[in-house]
Formats: C-alpha cells, structure tokens, sequence
C-alpha cells in the first residue's frame, strides 16, 4: 500500500487547494506519488510492481541510460525556458517508468506545489516501455499567498514505446500572480496511445505552453483535451500539435474555452505527412464577458490519403438554451451553470474512470461557485 | 387555472396577437387550432413567459395569480409547463443531467420514468442532438413528468412523430392530465396545439379555438371544428369577422 504522504507545513487552506489540483495526500486512490514543493522533493515511491517514480537525480543515478532520454524530443535550446531549466545544476523533476508489460489502474499523482515567490523548474522523464500502460495525475498549485513574480518553468518528455499507452492528466490551480511555462513533447511508436488532458478553472497570470506529440509508429494515436476558463487578467496561450509520421496514426485535439474577461488563445495544429492519417482538431468557445478568445486551427497535410478536419466555433449561450431550461423551473443562474457545464462536458476516450471522474469534480468545484 | 385576457403581444415592434381573451378551468383541456404562422405558438411561448414575446396590453392570470410580469423559471415554479415542437439542442448537457436538475427535491426515479417512455437509453444522450420526431417528443413528455405542471401546454404533440409513437405519447400525456381519472377529480388542466388532430384520440378535449392572424375568431366543440377545418379548410375562417 502506498503510504499517506506528509506535508505538515502546509496549511489547511493549501492543503485543499492541492485537492483541488487532484492530489490526494491520503493516496486511497493513488498507486504512487512524487511531491515537489518549490525545489525539495518531499515525497517519490510507487507501490505498483513495474512502475518506478524518482527523482529526476536518483534515476541517472540508477540508469545510466536515462542520458538517451533527456532533452531529446525537447530541445534545450528551444527557448529562454529551456536554456533556464538545461542550465541548472542540481536538475529537479521526476522520472517515471513504466517498464515492459506493467499497468497501474490508480494512477501516480505527481504534484508541483509553488509556496514561495520565484521560480520552480522542473525536468519530468515520463516511459512507457513495450506494452505498459500508465496513467498519471498532474496537479499543480501555489500557495494561496505566495507573493508577486512566482513562475513555474516544466519540462516534460513522453516515450511511448511499442503498444503502450500513457494518459497524463495536468490539473492547474494557480492564482493571478504566477506564470507558467510548460514545455512538453511527445514521442509515440507503433500502436502507442498518448492521451494528454488539461484543465484550467481557476485564475492565473499567464500559461504558455504548446505540447507537441511525433506519432512515428504505425497506428499511433494522440489525443489532447484542454477545458480552460479565463477570468479577468488571465492570459493563457495554448496549443497542442500532432506530427502524423506512422501509417494510419491519428490525432484528435479537443478545446472547450471559456472567457470570464480574460484572454485565451488556442493554437492547433495537426501535419499528416504520411498516407492514412487521420486528425481532426475541435476548438469551441464561450464568451461569457468581454475578453478574447483566439482560436488559430491550423491542418497540413503533404501527401495524397491523409484525412485533416477542423472546426472551430466561438459564441455566446443561446438565449434559447437558457429560457428552455427556465420553462422547466430553472433559474437564470442554474440555467445558465447547467449549460456552461454541458458545455465543458468532454469525454475522454480510453481514460480510466477514476481520472475522468476527478477532472469531473474539478469543473464541479467550478460549477458551485457559479463559473 | 387560466384566464387571459385582452393581451396583445409584440415580436419586436410588430404586434402578432391582438386581443386575446381565454379562459380554461381546473380539469378542463383545450384545443388551438389555426393555419400556420396564425400565431398558436406565440401565445403559448407568451403564456409561458419568453423575453422575445413582450405584452403590451391585458393581462395573465394564473391560479387567481397575476403571473404577467413573472419569468419563466416562476411560472414553472407555480404549475405552468410546456411541450415544445423544436426545443433547442444542447451540446453536452445530457438529457439525465436535466431531468436530475429539474426533479430536485421531488426524488423521482428517473429511470423507471424514462423506462415507461422508452427514453432510459438516452439519458446519457446531449439532449435532443440527433434525436428523431418520436424522441424529441418522448423526451419532451418524460421532462413533463418529472415537473409535474398543473397546467400543460403542448405544441404539436404529435408532428415528426409515427403512428406508434403516438400511442405512446398520447397515452403517457393523457395521464399527465389525469384523463385516467374520474372527471370531478380531474385537476389537470391542459391546451393543445393540433393540426391533425391525431392527439385527440387520446385526450378527450373540452373546448377548441381557432386563431387566424394573431386573433382568437371562433369558440367550439373542439371535434366539430376540426371536422369543419377537414372540409373546409381555414378559408372561412380567415374570412370570417365574427368574434
């Protein structure tokens, strides 16, 4: 049994934002754990056999290989995040692997926790090897006082071998002083699953972040969802890409946007390279109060036999939906929380219950206070 | 339960219905008859309480109350409900989410209602995407039972709808207006919309109306109306001046 974790200096009030970023400290429904917070790591095991959770300064020490690993399918010279994060000396993150056949049904629960004002780097190593299957929460929250300049830099690199899946569900509880950079890449073989989830509810300075899956193996698939609301002063730059390169690989990009007054801008882009690929990428949005919704599709295919769809909707709710609602005794308000929640309603392909449930009650939480 | 009286009701800046006067008692159903585009829908939409349909004369009294000026949600809240020909698509809002939110304190079993009007497949269904005539309908009807209204309005019960269906729907209507009941005890009351007056094999009715151009002409025997409106057609009544 995967043991409770201990965070004793964190206060009632933060302990509750961590559940509301997915973490649960008492691990009833966690196989394993990695805790962060700022850059001690307070907590890294896995009770699962064949699935390791580590350091990122522990698994070099225990792999020699995991050199073939880092900074491969991110580059380190991407960007001014990269060159920060390449540059530390004491590199902080987890490294999780699934090794060849293993499968955890309670997933890991990695969490990030920002307490005090600067900046958290973390480098994150995520392998499925042959046939694994791997399921991984990701909650990250700051402190609900943690001051001005507060920025979280995350490297993260998937491998998804052979027949193996992953789902990497990220769950961002921030507030309106922190800046978050995110710098994510994916590599998928033949018959890999990678499904990766994004949900945003609560405020936060800035997000910028364009995770990017190469699906080189035959009938690789990739499925991104993000369902995000931004409030006022909120910027949040989103995008998600698939590469097709296997034959008959497939991608599927899936945003629900909500403006409460801020601005979001969602990016996309599908590149069927390869003969029988198949992508479609969805992008609905509401404008709940004046704000900015952006949304930038964009499809390319290079050869005869890839199949590329888009579509993309920005409006408000019907005054129709909302007095339909009301004919059955519904307030305004509860007419219109039922069908913003509706609207956010996406079902995940392929995700365990447990995790589909947990983004469920994250939008709940949400809900309640009436979006 | 219903008294309407002298309403004149504006779309815009256009008046569509001019000086309407009804009146239906507890226990008692009515029909609405009337060509397209007369203005039967608008009346219920009003009656139920939609913002693009603003009165601008006369009055709405519901159960002695003067329900006016209320909203939607408030006139549902006192017993008014509706069956709607082309209620809206939601996207994500599941059919069984809604009929959770509009049960609420009443504890229905949501499924063996849905069960008696073969709707218990479709509850995790977005509501009314992609659904046909029939199912549109029978959802329409299981969100009926649920709310319960004291007063019910239905709009075309059985367009869209085929022959079997509209057994279904008939009957589970009928006894949303406690039709199964001895009359003194019926307290239902309802006003239904028809073109072909299929329904009313299984809704005894007690009154019809023909509107024509926004105005309510003639009072009747709902059955000899549309026997009349069979033969004849609505031309007379469109010519007629008599109300």
């Amino acid at each position: 049994m995967p043991s409770h974790i201990n965070a004793p200096e964190l206060s009632k009030v933060d302990q509750e934002r961590l559940a509301q970023s997915g973490i649960d400290l008492a691990m009833k429904n966690r196989c394993g754990s990695y805790l962060q917070m700022d850059q001690d790591i307070v907590h890294a095991e896995c009770a699962q056999e064949g699935i390791e959770v580590l350091s990122y300064k522990k698994a070099f020490e225990k792999y020699e290989w995991m050199k073939d690993y880092a900074w491969k399918v991110v580059s380190p010279e991407k960007d001014e995040i990269t060159q920060y994060v390449a540059g530390q000396k004491d590199p902080k993150g987890y490294v999780i692997i699934a090794h060849e056949g293993s499968s955890n049904i309670l997933p890991i629960q990695a969490c990030l926790y920002l307490g005090r004002g600067q900046i958290q780097h973390v480098h994150n190593i995520i392998i499925a090897e042959e046939g694994a299957e791997l399921h991984i929460i990701s909650g990250c929250t700051s402190g609900a006082h943690v001051g001005k300049g507060g920025a979280h830099y995350g490297i993260s690199e998937f491998y998804v071998k052979k027949d193996a899946q992953i789902s990497f569900t990220m769950i961002h509880n921030w507030t309106e002083d922190i800046e978050v950079y995110p710098r994510s890449a994916s590599v998928i073989e033949e018959n890999g699953v990678f499904l990766s989830n994004y949900v945003c509810m609560q405020p936060v300075k800035k997000v910028q972040m364009y995770p990017t899956a190469t699906l080189i193996g035959d009938n690789s698939v990739a499925r991104f969802s993000s369902i995000v609301i931004a409030s006022k002063e909120s910027f949040m730059d989103l995008g998600s890409r698939a590469i097709l390169e296997g034959k008959g690989a497939s991608a599927e990009l899936i945003t629900r946007a909500i403006t409460k007054g801020g601005t979001i801008i969602s990016r996309g882009h599908i590149n069927g390279k390869t003969a029988g690929t198949r992508g479609h990428l969805e992008c609905k949005g509401l404008i709940l109060q004046d704000g900015r919704i952006y949304a930038i599709p964009e499809i390319e295919g290079s050869v005869v036999g890839t199949e590329l769809s888009h579509e993309a909707a920005v409006g408000k709710i019907a005054r129709d939906e909302i007095e339909y609602l009301m004919s059955r005794g519904l307030d305004e308000n509860e007419a219109t929380a039922t069908i913003i929640r509706g609207f956010l309603d996406v079902k995940i392909t392929g995700l365990p219950e447990a995790l589909q449930k947990q983004i469920e009650a994250i939008i709940d939480v949400a809900e309640k206070s009436g979006f | 339960m219903l008294h309407i009286e002298d309403l004149h009701v504006n779309v815009g800046d256009k008046e569509v219905l001019h000086d309407i006067n009804l009146h239906i008692n507890e226990g008692e159903t009515h029909v609405l008859l009337g060509p397209n585009g007369s203005g039967k829908t608008t009346l219920l939409m009003t009656i139920m309480g939609f913002t693009n349909y603003t009165i601008t004369e006369g009055k709405i009294h519901f159960k002695g109350e003067d329900v006016t000026t209320m909203h939607a949600h408030e006139r549902a809240k006192r017993g008014i409900g509706m069956l709607f020909q082309r209620p809206p698509t939601i996207s994500g809002l599941k059919l069984g989410k809604l009929l959770t939110a509009i049960s609420r304190t009443k504890n229905e079993n949501i499924t063996t209602l849905a069960e008696s009007v073969h709707m218990d497949k479709f509850l995790e269904r977005d509501i009314n995407k992609g659904f046909s005539g029939g199912e549109i309908k029978r959802s329409e009807v299981l969100q009926l039972m649920i709310q319960k209204p004291d007063f019910i309005m239905l709009d075309e019960p059985e367009s869209g709808v085929d022959l079997e269906n509209i057994s279904l729907i008939g009957t589970a209507i009928g006894s949303l207006l406690e039709k199964d009941k001895h009359i003194v005890k019926r307290q239902k009351s309802g006003l239904v919309i028809t073109h072909t007056g299929y329904i009313l094999d299984y809704l005894e009715t007690d009154r019809g109306h023909v509107m024509c151009d926004g105005q309510i002409k003639c009072h009747g025997n709902p059955r000899e109306i549309l026997q009349d409106i069979k033969q004849r057609g609505y031309k007379e009544c469109l010519e007629c001046r008599h109300t």
